[in-house]
């Protein structure tokens, strides 16, 4: 009950109440008069009114709030270019939106893959056929192809390989693995992931506004001017470094040369990289494919991959995550050793069904026509690339990644966005939302079936002609 | 000294990773310094958490005192009432609409990429339709994932290493270890066999395997599992609403693991949102493992309710959210469309008839136990069946059990301190296996 003080000087108690009650109406709220004596010895007439349960009278638990969770300055990048996108057609409800924002794929899985996910599916309603729980590391099979068919002549080895759910997941178990105590170097711009999750675990300080970075992370320009590679010789030392090659959102693939200096890097340091090559299969150009392909790459580095740009399996949701014998903690503790068991504590393995497709993913039909839906994804970012050069912009990426890194010298990011979106009806992302060093680009992402993104390019020609 | 490691393994499909032959080349003739030992190790310090955990999850450490025993005992016949796997296959609704599924992700009207981090709207309206009819939950306050398991940890990451908590003693070892981990607890102290900073609810035939609330601290967070892993106990609605009251005096959370809630039997609650009061203080984690044999396809789901706010009145769910959408990537398609079929009208029939299966098989288990003149807890609302074995160190029982008639159980100081003097048995298996075990167990401790 909510107890208003009736007095003629203040406010009448109608106004009051409907103020203080949103949307309820007077009439509804029961109300009881009771004579009060006040402080003064006169008496005042109170009325007392039952309040909805929200508001002033709503319980809260005395469970403080993470506070790491309160230290992040907006919603994850990805649902908020979503949200977006459904303000948009609700405003435009018949405009044709084309969706080249979130790097979402289009191209339906080839059969071999969803064939084999059917059989399994299949052969678990059957007694011979059905398995329960299995190996929280990934069901062997499985992880011998893929370190036969990514790592075999780099050494590394079925029991090097964990199976996840996605890169995504493993980057936050590894940030759970590495605890809060750690400090981590990003490029800039970066996948939203390694920054938000490094948050989430407590590795940072509060976010500054002035500069759009949080505390104590070490952020690694990466922009044209030094060929989209971090200069090290001005990145302090940190204990993990993030570093995703062919890059997301710049699009831009190290060098093998790069990369040497990377791993010198981390090995003087005594840092750890983690290294995300999701997009591996893109690159087009002779640049490594994996950081294994570095020598001396196995004692300073660990590797986060992905079905889901090769294979579709965005939905489907399959990865894995190398993480060497070799690599060891200061006190000479095996980190794969620690790995395995966030893997047995944290997680119960990817699902069977999406391992059966993992597996005729890696067979030599699955592997054809992976390549295949690489390759059509790669036509579709030449066809942009095109696009924007033609438009006189400056265009980077797109040769080894399905992203297109497009430069808007000088303006806002999110401006340029939100009129791509208002003119075009076509999503794109806001260069800043990777990092602030994504102010002034625009990302352009290559997944879209072939229509649309012709169409989406002839909207641009239209825009910036 | 490190070497270069040219494999010897020849690539199967050359042009995935383009020119090998490259490749290998460039490696042999770069010039690479030999290093000093010292180089070997990193300089990042081991996760003072990590080391806190005192042994192997407990589960693993089982799988393979299992493959220890087979390898003593090659002929034997191994029976694994071990780990709570489920053996019964899938309902062909079920399987056969994730076989469907999956097919159409191959054709251009059936292909979906990314689903809502959240899961997917249908599964999320059935389960709070179905399994919370009347309980007012809503759609959106059922979150998707990929099993309990994964979830108890992403709800760690929302809670923070600031925050205290209660489990029962004994419980399911991922509440515990996964608060290690946050680094939420103190160093483990051997005698007590107690992660400092924890409170053990205590939970054992004295008083009725529900704890005495009288005696217990408060804490934020209350880790609490009915019908309960290991000991089989469904708490009763009376024993709830103390729960819930208790809560509310002291503004804690409930995390309720309801995974087992179709195994009850009686009257017992099968969701803590049937006690009054609880939308505010409760989270509720539930999966598909044990009620559809989902162990491998992963699924789950977990309630955050509306009203469930921290101290400064931020709502839990805004967070966990948050959380969901940075640290997971939603739960597999094909094992979300199985879901959906699971709550059919035809799936649930078909679900709920493995359920009894596995029940009766409690009920055989419970039988031969009992006819032994053992003390048996549980197998009554849950698939676990407690026995007492006073006086004795569970992992001796254990062993014992394991040498002689070549059945895996679980010893009970697995699961804590309270667990001490107490084997678990799962009833889940094929029926001519649960038999198979029972007589031998019968020949065994008769």
């Amino acid at each position: 009950m909510h107890c208003i003080q009736h007095n003629p000087s203040t406010t009448s108690l109608s106004s009051s109440a409907s103020s203080i009650h949103g949307q309820n109406k007077f009439s509804d709220i029961r109300t009881q008069s009771i004579s009060v004596r006040g402080r003064d010895g006169g008496r005042s007439m109170i009325k007392c009114i039952a309040t909805s349960s929200s508001e002033k009278t709503a319980y809260k638990t005395q469970v403080s709030r993470n506070e790491n969770l309160a230290k992040l300055q907006a919603g994850y990048l990805f649902p908020e270019i979503a949200r977006r996108r459904a303000a948009h057609l609700l405003k435009y409800p018949d405009a044709h939106v084309i969706s080249l924002g979130i790097g979402d794929t289009t191209e339906p899985i080839p059969q071999v893959i969803t064939t084999a996910m059917a059989e399994r599916s299949r052969a678990l309603s059957t007694v011979k056929g059905y398995s329960g729980y299995g190996a929280e590391q990934g069901e062997k099979p499985l992880r011998a192809a893929i370190a036969s068919n990514f790592y075999a002549d780099v050494g590394i080895e079925e029991d090097d390989i964990f199976v996840s759910d996605g890169a995504k997941s493993d980057i936050s178990r590894l940030q759970v693995l590495f605890g809060s105590k750690v400090t981590m170097a990003v490029q800039d711009p970066s996948y939203p992931a390694y920054v938000d999750s490094s948050v989430i675990m407590g590795q940072t300080g509060q976010f500054q506004k002035d500069v759009e970075k949080y505390g104590k992370i070490e952020y690694m320009r990466c922009n044209p001017e030094n060929g989209f590679f971090p200069d090290l010789s001005k990145v302090f030392r940190t204990d993990i470094i993030f570093f995703c090659s062919p890059n997301n959102p710049t699009g831009s693939a190290a060098s093998r040369e790069q990369l040497i200096k990377l791993v010198q890097f981390a090995k003087d340091n005594g840092s750890i990289i983690v290294y995300d090559s999701a997009y591996a299969m893109y690159v087009s150009e002779n640049k490594p494919r994996s950081i294994f392909e570095i020598p001396g790459a196995k004692e300073v580095a660990i590797e986060v991959s992905s079905f889901s740009k090769y294979a579709g399996f965005t939905g489907v949701r399959l990865g894995w995550t190398v993480i060497p014998k070799e690599l060891l903690y200061s006190d000479g503790f095996p980190v794969a050793k620690d790995f395995n068991r966030i893997v047995c504590t944290a997680f119960n393995g990817a699902s069977n069904i999406a391992q059966a497709g993992g597996l005729a993913c890696l067979s030599p039909e699955g592997i054809k026509a992976m390549q295949d839906v690489v390759g059509f994804y790669k036509e579709n970012t030449q066809i942009i690339m095109d696009t924007f050069n033609s438009l006189g912009f400056k265009v980077y990426g797109g040769t080894n990644a399905p992203y297109v890194w497009v430069h808007f010298p000088g303006q806002s990011s999110w401006d340029v966005f939100n009129e791509i979106l208002e003119k075009t009806h076509v999503v794109t992302t806001p260069g800043s939302g990777f990092g602030p060093g994504g102010e002034g680009f625009i990302r352009v992402s290559a997944f879209g079936n072939r229509n649309n993104v012709l169409e989406a390019c002839s909207r641009f020609k239209q825009l910036y002609k | 000294m490190y070497k270069i490691s040219t494999g010897s393994s020849i690539m199967h499909c050359p042009v995935l990773l383009e020119s090998r032959s490259r490749l290998k080349a460039q490696m042999e003739t770069s010039v690479v310094a030999a290093a000093p030992d010292y180089f070997t190790r990193t300089r990042v310090s081991r996760n003072v958490n990590m080391e806190k955990l005192q042994n192997n999850y407990l589960f693993p450490e089982i799988s393979s005192r299992e493959l220890e025993h087979m390898k003593k005992y090659p002929h034997a016949k191994l029976i694994s009432l071990g780990i709570g796997d489920t053996t019964e296959p899938l309902p062909e609704i079920v399987a056969l609409s994730m076989a469907n599924y999956a097919r159409c992700l191959s054709t251009p009207e059936g292909y979906k990429g990314y689903g809502l981090e959240q899961g997917n709207k249908e599964l999320r309206k059935a389960i709070a339709e179905t399994l919370y009819k009347d309980l007012q939950i809503k759609d959106t306050e059922v979150f998707i994932s990929d099993g309990s398991q994964s979830e108890i940890s992403r709800l760690q990451l929302l809670l923070g290493s600031k925050v205290t908590i209660a489990v029962q003693d004994p419980s399911f070892p991922a509440y515990i270890d996964s608060g290690v981990i946050m680094g939420q607890t103190g160093e483990f102290d051997h005698a007590s066999g107690r992660y400092q900073k924890i409170e053990y609810m205590k939970c054992g035939p004295e008083n009725n395997f529900f704890p005495d609330l009288h005696e217990t601290s408060r804490t934020d967070i209350i880790f609490f599992c009915s019908p309960n892993n290991p000991t089989g106990q469904a708490a009763s609605r009376e024993q709830l609403e103390q729960l819930v009251e208790f809560a509310q005096e002291n503004g804690s959370i409930i995390v309720y693991d309801s995974a087992y809630a179709a195994f009850v039997s009686d009257e017992s609650p099968r969701s803590i949102y049937e006690i009054p009061g609880a939308r505010k203080v409760a989270i509720e984690v539930s999966s598909f493992s044990k009620i559809a044999g989902f162990t491998g396809v992963r699924l789950g789901w977990t309630v955050v309710p509306d009203e469930l706010l921290y101290s400064d009145g931020f709502p839990v769910l805004h967070d966990f959210n948050r959380i969901i959408c940075t640290c997971f990537n939603g739960a597999s398609n094909v094992a979300q469309a199985g879901g959906l079929a699971c709550l059919s009208p035809e799936g649930l029939t078909a679900v709920y008839s493995a359920v009894d299966h596995y029940k009766e098989n409690a009920r055989i288990l419970v039988d031969s136990f009992t006819s032994l003149g053992l003390r048996v807890y549980g197998g009554v609302n849950a698939p676990y069946v407690w026995v007492h074995f006073p006086g004795s160190k569970s992992w001796d029982v254990f062993s014992e059990i394991l040498e002689k008639t070549h059945v895996t159980t679980v010893p009970g100081s697995g699961f804590g301190p309270g667990g001490e003097e107490f084997i678990r048995v799962t009833a889940f298996g094929r029926r001519d296996n649960i038999l198979e075990a029972s007589r031998r167990m019968k020949s065994l401790l008769s």
